[in-house]
This record gives structure tokens, C-alpha cells and sequence, in this order.
């Protein structure tokens, strides 16, 4: 199990920058001034993929942390958290 | 932390209906969205679309993260209880002021500049709302009833659109269209109603005490100086909201929205069923599906919180498509043979070249279904012109389908089905998240990954739905392969590196 946590770590850490080129390559397929549907709208892409990059950027780190076997033990107490 | 059981009753209900009525006071705004946009965001006024676009997609998807982190700070610094006493009063307020808020033909622009400012309020203090009452609530509650207690807390959501469904509806029955969609007509009431209910709430909240381990932690002067530096920059502590995040709460969030808010929708928009039958048929299921959510706290003391977490989200990967297929294909008139019809309206138009005669005909099918038949009848003078006979091109929609009373019922099983999947996923994870983070920045540490995971992920559902709609127009279910995507990613990470522990000491 310690070895499938930290390898799949590598698939959360590719994961990220896969999601963030399919929302940009979505934004540029789908923004269209002249459309009415809310995937036309460029302001609802720039809002989403302003919210979404951090969160892809927490999911890379979350890879990196699973790769470096930060999750092979999880605290136990908040002491644990603290130090 | 033992408690007297009608003090912690108390504090379960002062918690809860504040927490519900927050609920409530957002979906509302959300449920009548066309009436408001008509009132104050006028097609054809670029910057009032503008407007409508942040009014909609701001308010859930940054300012809710944004709320969760300004008041869960403030909640680890001055405590829980006047917190989120701030948060009701300034959903209160905003909720209040919005049906006050004059139309666009009154007051100009002014009128949708003040709705989107009142919305982010309202995106703001439901950001800071759900963390406090779910951490007081947890703080007051024993070891073994930790998940039961906080599960009180789980059940306001879907009662908050439940209350809303309801209050909206019986002011939409108790008046003509018109009365209901003037700019000072009944779509205002649900607003104005909130008053009172935010009232009865405070003066609720007032009579109760702090958090006893917020209270200890002050007196013993270990209260944080920097809840955010220490929930984000500290490692050991920042793993654990990444892993609260893509382990439980992501999947959680698209399993709440699908089988709330999206089957709602599914059935209104893609089913063609009336006004009426498709908000009763999400009524009667969250009335039968809600218990559930105490059980699924209940039962998370004896087992643990993460396989009953897991299992609605498997079941919603597994299900959502033939549950969501059954629905089509059991509101579809394909095949079925109109037994009696009723012709209600006939109207013609001209457009040049073109004669559109619309036929507006209540018919009743051979399984039961009603529905109201649209046949327009394109007869073009220039195909008249070329062939000396005229050319007519018909075509017929069946809207307002009114569903038998058996296959009323099946809906409500199905959508009843949807929403235990929620209770499954969603009953637990107060107690989950409470018992991830330590005392002293446990406000801020829980409420960002719970407004990431309900409010982006969970509302992003409409948004993905229609881009794969668009992209892949041949499969009317492929909306659901992003709620399914995420819930499977959110599976297979809490499966390999949650744990299943009930962590018995949540006072360090």
C-alpha cells in the first residue's frame, strides 16, 4: 500500500497541468462574443480557470506530497500537526 | 466534552436552523434566477449581462472559498459563536434587502449593481456560516456521538432548498404568472419571509454560550495568532486539507448538486415535466431521503466515517446513467399513441416567405402522460411559387408533460435514490473534517476545502455539463460524465490514503 500511495502520487502530479490545458484549450474552443450559451462567455472561463489553477496546483502538490510518502502515516493527534 | 442532553440539544437547534435558514436565504436567489434577471439584469445591456454572469458564477465560486477563509479566521481568533452570529445576520440582511431592491426600469443600473453586491454578501457569509456550526456543534458533542450530533448540521442543506421549493411554490400557486413576475410581485415574498426567520434565529444564537474547547484554548492563551499562516503554510497541517479536499470533500460536492440540483433541472429542461411535478417529485424525495442523513451520522460512531463516504460516491458513479437514462426514457412520447386531445390555441404568424401556424393542443397519451402539444405548420409561398402546390413543413414538441400517478411515483423513488447517495457521502463529513483539524485552527482548516469541494466542484456541475453537451451533442447523458469523473478520482484517492479511524479526542 505505501508503494501504490507514493506512485500514484506521479498520476496526481501529471493529473494537474493536464486539467489546466483542458480548460484553456476549452476556453479558446468555446469563447464566442457573438454566442449566448454561458460557455460562449469569456468572463465565466477567466473565472474559472482563475479559481481552478490554484486548486490544480493544490492537486500537484498533494501528488508531490503522496511521491515523497507524506502520506504514509497519518497523524495520530494534533500534536503531530503542530510540530 | 459531556454535555447535559437538552443543552446539547439546544446547541444542535440554535446551530442547525441558523445554518438552515443561511440555506435557504442562498437557493432562493438561485430558484428564481430567470424572474431576477428579467427584474434587474434586462437582455441586450452588456454590462448588466456582465453583471448577471458575476452575480451567478462569483458569488458561488470565489467568494464562497474567499467567506470560508475571512470568517474561519475570524472564528479561530474571536470564537465560533459570534461568528457565525455575524454570518446569519449578514445573509439576513443582504437576503432581506435584495427583495427591496427596486427594477432596472426604476432605477436604472443602479439596480443590478446593488443585487450582484447583496449576492456576494450573501456567497461571503455562507463561506463562514458552515464551519462554525458544524465545529460548535462537534465541540459540544461526546466521542461516540460525534458524527450523530453533527449530522443535524448536515441535514440543513437540503432542508434549506426543501424550505425554499416549498415557500416559492406555495406563493407561485397562490397567484396568476403575471402577479408573481411583476417587479413587485410574489417572487419578492421569499425574500421579505426571510426577515423573520433570521430574526428567530439570532435571538437563538444570542442565548447560546462559546465553544467550551474554544473557551479553554482562550484561557490557557493557546489560541492562534495566525489561523491562516498556520493552517496553509504549515506542512504537516496543509497535507491534510489537500487530502480533505481530493479524498472526501470533491466527490462529496458533485454527488450533493447531481442529485439535488442537476435531477431537478434534468427534469425540467431535458424531461420537458411541468413546473409543478418536477419540484414536488424533489420534494417528496428529500422529505423521505432526509432522515438518512442522521442514520449515516449515527452509523459513522459504530464503523467510522470513510467506507460510508465512499460508498455514495461509488454508488453514484456506478448508477447516475441509468438513473438519469430511465428518466428520458420514461418522460419520452416516442412510440406512444394520443388517446385524447384537447386543442387549446391556434396562432398564425407571417414571415415572409413564410405562414407559421402554431397549434397549441393538450393531449393525453396511451401510458397516462399528459402533455401540451406545440405543432407549428411552416407553409413557404415560395415553395408555392416553384411548385404551384403549396409546401408545409410541420413540427410538433410536447412540453408541460404531466407524468402518471405510477410513474410520478417511480421518479420519486429514482430521485429519492440520488439524494441517499447525498446522505451517504455528505451525512458523515462534518465529524470527518472536525476530527482532521486541531482545535485552534479548526474553523479555518475545514471551511476551505468544504467550499472548494461544494462550491467549485459542485458547482461547476451546469457549467461541464453544458460544455460536454455542446461537445459531444449525440449523448444527452454526457453531462454526467463530469460529476461521475470527479467522484471516481475523489473515490480511488480517499479509498488508498484516507484512513478509517474515529479520532477520539478532538479537545487537542
Amino acid at each position: 500500500m505505501k508503494s501504490i500511495k507514493k506512485y500514484l502520487g506521479i498520476v496526481w502530479l501529471l493529473l494537474a497541468p493536464i486539467i489546466i490545458y483542458l480548460l484553456i484549450q476549452g476556453a479558446l474552443d468555446n469563447i464566442n462574443l457573438a454566442g449566448k450559451k454561458d460557455i460562449n462567455n469569456p468572463v465565466i472561463w477567466i473565472i474559472i480557470i482563475a479559481i481552478f489553477t490554484p486548486i490544480a496546483v493544490g492537486l500537484m502538490i498533494f501528488g508531490w506530497y503522496a511521491f515523497k510518502n507524506e502520506y504514509s502515516h497519518l497523524p495520530e493527534s494534533s500534536k503531530e500537526i503542530e510540530d | 466534552m459531556k454535555q447535559a442532553p437538552q443543552k446539547i440539544w439546544k446547541v444542535i437547534t440554535a446551530s442547525s436552523v441558523g445554518t438552515m435558514i443561511e440555506w435557504y436565504d442562498f437557493y432562493i436567489f438561485g430558484m428564481l434566477a430567470k424572474t431576477i434577471s428579467i427584474q434587474f439584469f434586462p437582455e441586450g445591456n452588456p454590462t448588466a449581462a456582465l453583471l448577471s454572469t458575476l452575480a451567478v458564477f462569483a458569488a458561488g465560486f470565489i467568494v464562497r472559498p474567499f467567506g470560508a477563509l475571512f470568517f474561519g479566521r475570524l472564528g479561530d481568533l474571536i470564537g465560533r459563536k459570534y461568528t457565525f452570529l455575524l454570518t446569519l445576520v449578514l445573509m439576513g440582511g443582504s437576503t432581506f434587502l435584495i427583495g427591496f431592491v427596486p427594477g432596472y426600469k426604476t432605477i436604472g443600473m443602479a439596480a443590478p449593481a446593488l443585487v450582484l453586491i447583496l449576492r456576494l454578501i450573501q456567497g461571503l457569509a455562507l463561506g463562514g456560516e458552515y464551519g462554525g456550526a458544524a465545529t460548535y456543534v462537534a465541540e459540544h458533542a461526546p466521542e461516540n456521538k460525534r458524527g450523530l450530533y453533527t449530522s443535524w448540521i448536515q441535514t440543513t442543506a437540503t432542508l434549506g432548498l426543501f424550505v425554499a421549493l416549498t415557500v416559492i411554490l406555495l406563493v407561485k400557486l397562490n397567484m396568476s404568472d403575471i402577479d408573481f413576475n411583476a417587479e413587485w410581485g410574489g417572487w419578492r415574498y421569499p425574500f421579505w419571509i426571510s426577515i423573520l426567520l433570521v430574526l428567530i434565529s439570532i435571538y437563538i444564537r444570542l442565548k447560546m454560550k462559546e465553544s467550551p474547547l474554544f473557551i479553554k484554548l482562550k484561557e490557557e492563551k493557546k489560541t492562534s495568532l495566525n489561523p491562516l499562516k498556520e493552517s496553509f503554510s504549515n506542512k504537516n497541517n496543509f497535507k491534510m486539507v489537500l487530502l480533505a479536499l481530493f479524498g472526501a470533500v470533491m466527490g462529496q460536492g458533485v454527488i450533493w448538486y447531481t442529485g439535488q440540483f442537476y435531477a431537478q433541472n434534468f427534469l425540467e429542461t431535458k424531461c420537458n415535466i411541468e413546473f409543478e411535478q418536477s419540484r414536488t417529485i424533489l420534494l417528496w424525495a428529500i422529505a423521505f431521503a432526509t432522515p438518512f442523513f442522521i442514520f449515516f451520522g449515527w452509523l459513522s460512531d459504530k464503523i467510522g466515517r470513510k467506507w460510508i463516504m465512499l460508498l455514495g460516491m461509488l454508488l453514484g458513479i456506478l448508477t447516475f446513467r441509468p438513473i438519469f437514462g430511465t428518466f428520458l426514457k420514461n418522460s419520452s412520447t416516442q412510440n406512444l399513441v394520443i388517446i385524447a386531445e384537447n386543442p387549446v390555441l391556434q396562432t398564425t404568424s407571417f414571415l415572409f416567405p413564410d405562414s407559421i401556424t402554431t397549434t397549441k393542443t393538450k393531449v393525453v397519451f396511451n401510458n397516462g402522460m399528459g402533455a401540451v402539444q406545440l405543432k407549428s405548420d411552416t407553409t413557404s409561398s415560395l415553395d408555392f411559387v416553384d411548385s404551384n402546390i403549396p409546401q408545409s413543413r410541420s413540427a410538433i414538441i410536447y412540453t408541460d408533460k404531466q407524468l402518471s400517478n405510477s410513474m410520478y411515483w417511480k421518479f420519486v423513488g429514482l430521485v429519492f435514490l440520488l439524494i441517499f447517495y447525498v446522505t451517504m457521502a455528505y451525512g458523515p463529513i462534518a465529524a470527518f473534517l472536525v476530527e482532521l483539524f486541531p482545535t485552534k485552527i479548526r474553523y479555518t482548516s475545514m471551511s476551505l476545502p468544504y467550499h472548494i469541494g461544494n462550491g467549485v466542484f459542485g458547482g461547476m456541475v451546469p457549467f461541464i455539463g453544458l460544455l460536454l453537451t455542446t461537445t459531444f451533442p449525440s449523448d444527452p447523458l454526457v453531462g454526467l460524465w463530469y460529476p461521475i469523473g470527479i467522484a471516481a478520482l475523489c473515490f480511488v484517492i480517499g479509498l488508498i490514503y484516507l484512513q478509517n479511524k474515529i479520532d477520539k479526542n478532538v479537545n487537542d
